[in-house]
């Protein structure tokens, strides 16, 4: 288990203070100047050494993204943008750092447009997280006030400004090209890459768009060094993370670990077990409502990484992990997730748009037995002709869960077919 | 130069080219919904998706730049697969409506559903279904059938600059329409039914009307305005059921307007289709040689100088031609092809042209413009300007009405005193035209039409040569002309500078639109083709032949000279316009020395050898023109005030009054008995 003392997120349960005094007293704020004055490149390499993998889901090295930033953009401002519009069904981490943490994200917003040269932050915030938002905006207005951003920040002679935006709540705007549109006052649909957003992204500048948990953990990473954290988990998942446990356990939780920490530890340590024990697991989704189901046999050994997790076919995410006990209908669960893909789609390209609602209710369908045995292969298919065909991953996002599904548990799809023929034809009976 | 490798083929293409224009130039065909040359690329449609080496997945081929040493692969089983699988999510919720919908023959859809689609249906569920949507009295909405390639919504907002069509919703709910159902207020918004790809947006007024397998396509030119667009005349037997625009780089590229689109069913209405001779205060039928006669008649008893010729707008240069040798056979010169009364001098040809060129509009950087309403006059040269403003560094003013364009431009003010205020360099807008690289400006017939017209085209002549728009390189002095006809005749020198007022017999050719005075007492020959203006005053009628019913030469306001060709037949006894004046000079004892169109055609070669040529244009000779008269005061005013309808054809077709009605007197007030 992960010490007290490593963990980052100090006061993620916000129990202490969440004001500017209370972030300092953790920690936050400290030699922030020495760090900014210690250079761009050093805090680009120094992310790179620590070999941080985005949080958002996608797990792309920050410090990578943040060395594909122009180091001339030909009198183009440079914006950073941050992600805060936590939608993924399961996932409940960069809410916490919002409202617990926001000093944390504000200092880290400052030193990641150091290290890519930015002069201002937007943080895209969802719309339904309005308390949060204040929160945030709370701690913005205090560093202001600190003098600890906006001109000269923290005394080091970088001028940097940081701005809030409430969302309207649609899943999609968490995509990071729809994200921008819609903070450009468009409509959040995903754009055409390339051209990427370092090169063209907000207002057609070099953007860097980067998850909360990503930017709230580098300040702690740039102070206690990259070898400190790569010092966790294992060879290209290092560091800590938040992980989000929901569902049949007994204590759900957000919790900060080390990457790697087995499935079965994670549950037991900190979520209180599953409900009614072990043995009442069923499947486990490890990392958000896209990550495809593992069943219990998987779960026993799971390593909870991005490449533990990609060997069992299957992603961490955003690390949600949903634990779904004996007493759970899998396939009216996923139908439920399908219809959300579905209501959740933007409609700007073919297979997602017209797809989704296919599997959608084909899966209404299979979670009342009222289908044959070939839909489920067509239904697989179907899932394979939108994903990776579509302009952005919520096609992915959409046909992943019902794959796994198929994947670990058609036998329990087939025999729901076959009691459903068995009651209809007993219906017919006793009608005639 | 990049190079990649497409099918195994290496090539080596231009860089900031697409990975389907590199197959396309190498002949591989990409089959696409959503892209568009011409239009912003959106990538949505996913139909274009091919196999990239090393790309984790496949990519979309229309939105991808070519780079060195790309492997492109779109002929393996995998891409077959994808887009039979894009093709089958697009006819899930696409309806089996096609044998009563219009699209069919010539719809992408059915054409790629025959490449791509399978012959049954996999998909069990219930087919998502759109209203239909108003778009207006030109276009039908039906939007079950759209497959949201958002091409129109581009199209609106790139090429026609009103941004009124967008996608509402989201997921299978998006609807692609206009805010609240408004109708579209763009004079190109037909050009949307040609790049609908499927049936959403189809031709209102042809709904239902015919099969493109039944119809006979003819290439020909408008004569809607002054622009010359290249079209393409759909008829059935006698009937012109459609106008399509054809593509023309230099003119049009592939728009139309709407009026050019949508005017052609007035050509079924008021027509002339026998000739008519008045008697007492009432026009009565007549046979050809009854006419003659009542006109050889008047013509005997007539001093030869006494007899005038006005030609409209839609005249051919033939009929002109041919109409001109007539009365200087009779002992007139007494013609006139600027029957609005324009102050525009035949004595230089690059006084009156477009000299720019309507291509040459994208290599300006300062445009101003006077007295005139670009986007009524030729929406065509209106969306070269809008396409030149979206290249960015380009700066427009305009001198006159203020008027909506769709492009922004700076308002300088309202009649000559400003141009007079630019030429002295007082004027701020002096200055931007100073710095201008190369500039234009663009002289309305609003600013010609005037007591003073010939000291604003002196005026405008001096800014062109002040503010270096006439080099050996670069001519930015521009004549907007707004008839078909108008260069053509110039060109023959269908002018004189004598008046109407001491003529006694008055011969119009199709000229309708005059402005000049015709005495009460003057003996009035209408030849044309609709029963307007002119024919209401006339005392002998001449049936003639529409732009769709003849082989007629126009030159366009460029001074590019383009040939319109038969279609259809003109109706009843109207006879081709030139052969009806042939018949006329024999009846009158001044036999015409022409029985063909090719010996007509030398004729107008005799006068001008720009006839003998072809569409090219020909270099420009720079002159003194205009006058160095007083300017009056006063704003200059468009003149047309209603885009719809400006020439008897527009005039007598119900889908341009329904235009009218809805679109431009829609505030109008309604009495308790209309409709």
């Amino acid at each position: 288990m992960l010490k007290d003392s490593d963990r980052i997120f100090q006061n993620i349960y916000g129990l202490k203070d969440t004001s500017l005094a209370g972030a300092k007293a953790i920690g936050d704020w400290d030699g922030t100047k020495k760090l900014i004055t210690k250079g761009r490149e050093w805090i680009v390499d120094e992310m790179k050494a620590s070999g941080l993998r985005g949080r958002g889901g996608a797990g792309f090295g920050t410090g990578m993204k943040w060395s594909f930033m122009p180091k001339d953009s030909g009198g183009r401002p440079v914006f950073l943008v941050i992600n805060a519009d936590e939608g993924e069904p399961g996932t409940c981490k960069d809410r916490e750092i919002l409202r617990n943490e926001p000093h944390k994200l504000v200092e880290g917003a400052l030193l990641a447009s150091v290290g890519i040269g930015a002069g201002a932050a937007y943080v895209y915030v969802r719309g339904e997280f309005f308390r949060e938002a204040e929160a945030l905006q709370r701690a913005i207005d205090e560093a202001y006030a600190a003098g600890l951003i906006g001109k000269d920040a923290c005394g080091s002679g970088y001028d940097f400004d940081m701005y809030v935006q409430l969302g309207a709540g649609a899943y999609i705007c968490g995509e990071e090209s729809a994200l921008l549109q819609s903070l450009e006052g468009k409509k959040g649909q995903p754009r055409l890459k390339p051209p990427f957003p370092a090169n063209v992204g907000l207002y057609g500048c070099p953007t860097t768009v980067n998850n909360v948990e990503s930017i709230a953990v580098a300040p702690t990473i740039l102070r206690r060094g990259a070898e400190w954290f790569s010092g966790f988990g294992r060879e290209n998942n290092t560091g800590t993370k938040l992980f989000c446990i929901s569902g049949h356990v007994n204590t759900p939780c957000t919790v900060e670990e080390t990457m790697g920490i087995s499935l079965k530890e994670l549950i037991d340590t900190h979520a209180g077990g599953v409900r009614g024990g072990w043995d009442s697991l069923k499947a486990v989704i490890p990392g958000g409502s896209s990550t495809p189901m593992i069943p219990k046999a998987m779960c026993e050994t799971a390593v909870m990484d991005f490449d533990g997790l990609k060997e069992l076919g299957t992603g961490l995410g955003t690390a949600a992990v949903i634990v779904m006990d004996q007493s759970t209908d899998l396939i009216r669960a996923i139908t439920r997730l399908s219809r959300f893909y579905s209501h959740e789609s933007c409609g700007q390209c073919t297979p997602c748009r017209e797809g989704t609602g296919w599997m959608w209710r084909m899966m209404e369908r299979m979670a009342d037995g009222n289908m044959t045995v070939d839909e489920i292969d067509l239904l697989e298919e179907v899932s394979r002709q939108i994903e990776g065909h579509t302009i952005c991953a919520l096609g992915d996002a959409a046909a992943w869960p019902i794959q796994g599904l198929i994947r670990h548990f058609r036998n329990e799809i087939e025999q729901r077919i076959v009691d459903r023929n068995i009651i209809k034809k007993a219906a017919a009976g006793a009608a005639a | 130069m990049a190079k990649l490798t497409i099918d195994g083929m290496e090539v080596e293409v231009q860089n900031g080219l697409t990975v389907l224009q590199a197959c396309e130039q190498i002949g591989i065909e990409i089959p696409r919904f959503c892209y568009h040359e011409r239009l912003t690329i959106a990538g949505n449609c996913r139909m274009c998706l091919v196999e990239m080496e090393r790309a984790p997945k496949p990519v979309a081929s229309c939105s991808m730049p070519v780079g060195d040493g790309m492997v492109i692969t779109t002929n393996s089983p995998a891409v077959q697969k994808m887009r039979q699988g894009v093709m089958e999510f697009l006819l899930i919720n696409h309806p089996l409506d096609c044998p009563i919908c219009d699209q069919g023959g010539e719809c992408d859809l059915q054409d790629q559903a025959l490449a791509f689609g399978s012959d049954h249906s996999r998909y069990d569920e219930v087919k998502r279904a759109v209203d239909d949507k108003s778009f207006g009295p030109l276009i039908r909405g039906i939007m079950t059938r759209c497959i949201h390639c958002t091409r129109c919504v581009r199209f609106s907002n790139e090429i026609a600059g009103v941004p009124e069509m967008g996608a509402t919703g989201r997921g299978e709910h998006t609807e692609i329409g206009t805010y609240i159902n408004n109708a579209l207020t763009s004079e190109l918004s037909g050009n949307m039914i040609d790049l609908c790809p499927v049936g959403a947006l189809t031709s209102a007024p042809y709904a239902f009307a015919a099969r493109p397998w039944e119809l006979k396509k003819t290439e020909s030119i408008d004569v809607m305005d002054a622009v010359g667009s290249a079209i393409r005349i759909d008829a059935r037997g006698p009937e012109v059921m459609r106008i399509l625009p054809r593509l023309n780089e230099d003119v049009n590229e592939e728009w139309i307007s709407d009026k050019t689109r949508f005017a052609c069913d007035g050509l079924k209405r008021q027509r002339l289709d026998q000739p008519y001779v008045r008697h007492g205060s009432k026009l009565e039928p007549a046979t050809w040689d009854a006419a003659f006669a009542a006109i050889a008649a008047k013509v005997k008893s007539t001093d030869g100088s006494r007899i005038a010729a006005l030609a409209g707008d839609t005249a051919c240069v033939e009929s002109m031609m041919a109409l001109k040798d007539l009365l200087e056979a009779l002992g007139s010169d007494n013609v006139e092809c600027r029957q609005d009364g324009a102050a525009l001098d035949p004595s230089c040809r690059a006084g009156y042209l477009f000299n720019t060129t309507i291509a040459g509009i994208e290599e300006a950087d300062v445009c101003l413009i006077i007295g005139s309403n670009t986007r009524h006059e030729a929406p065509i040269i209106n969306a070269r300007l809008r396409k030149r403003y979206l290249m960015g560094g380009f700066s427009a003013g305009l001198i006159g009405e203020a008027v909506e364009l769709t492009f922004p431009y700076t308002p300088l003010g309202a009649g000559p005193e400003i141009l007079a205020e630019i030429l002295s360099g007082k004027h701020g807008f002096a200055n931007i035209l100073k710095k201008a690289t190369n500039p234009m400006l663009i002289l309305g017939q609003g600013a010609l039409m005037r007591s003073d017209g010939a000291a604003v085209l002196g005026l405008a002549r001096k800014v062109a040569e002040k503010f270096n728009m006439v080099r050996d390189d670069w001519n930015g002095f521009n004549v907007l002309h707004t008839a078909a006809a108008r260069v053509g005749g110039l060109d023959i020198g269908f002018v004189s500078d004598a008046t109407l007022e001491s003529a006694e017999i008055i011969y119009l050719l199709g000229a309708d639109d005059y402005t000049a005075n015709i005495p009460d007492d003057a003996f009035v020959i209408y030849q044309g083709h609709h029963g307007d203006r002119g024919a209401h005053r006339a005392d002998v009628v001449l049936p003639g032949a529409a732009y769709t019913e003849k082989n007629a030469t126009y030159v366009n306001t460029e001074g590019r000279m383009q040939q319109t060709r038969l279609a259809v037949f003109p109706p009843g006894d109207a006879r081709e316009d030139w052969a009806v004046i042939r018949a006329l000079s024999g009846v009158l004892g001044h036999t015409l020395p022409y029985d063909t169109l090719a010996q007509v055609r030398g004729r107008m070669v005799q006068i001008n050898p720009l006839f003998g040529g072809d569409d090219s244009l020909q270099k420009f000779t720079w002159g003194d023109f205009g006058s160095g008269g007083k300017t009056e005061p006063g704003g200059f005013a468009s003149p047309i005030s209603n885009f719809y309808m400006t020439d008897p054809i527009s005039r007598a077709s119900i889908t341009m009054a329904r235009c009218t009605e809805m679109l431009l007197e829609s505030d109008k007030g309604k009495t308790g008995t209309d409709g």
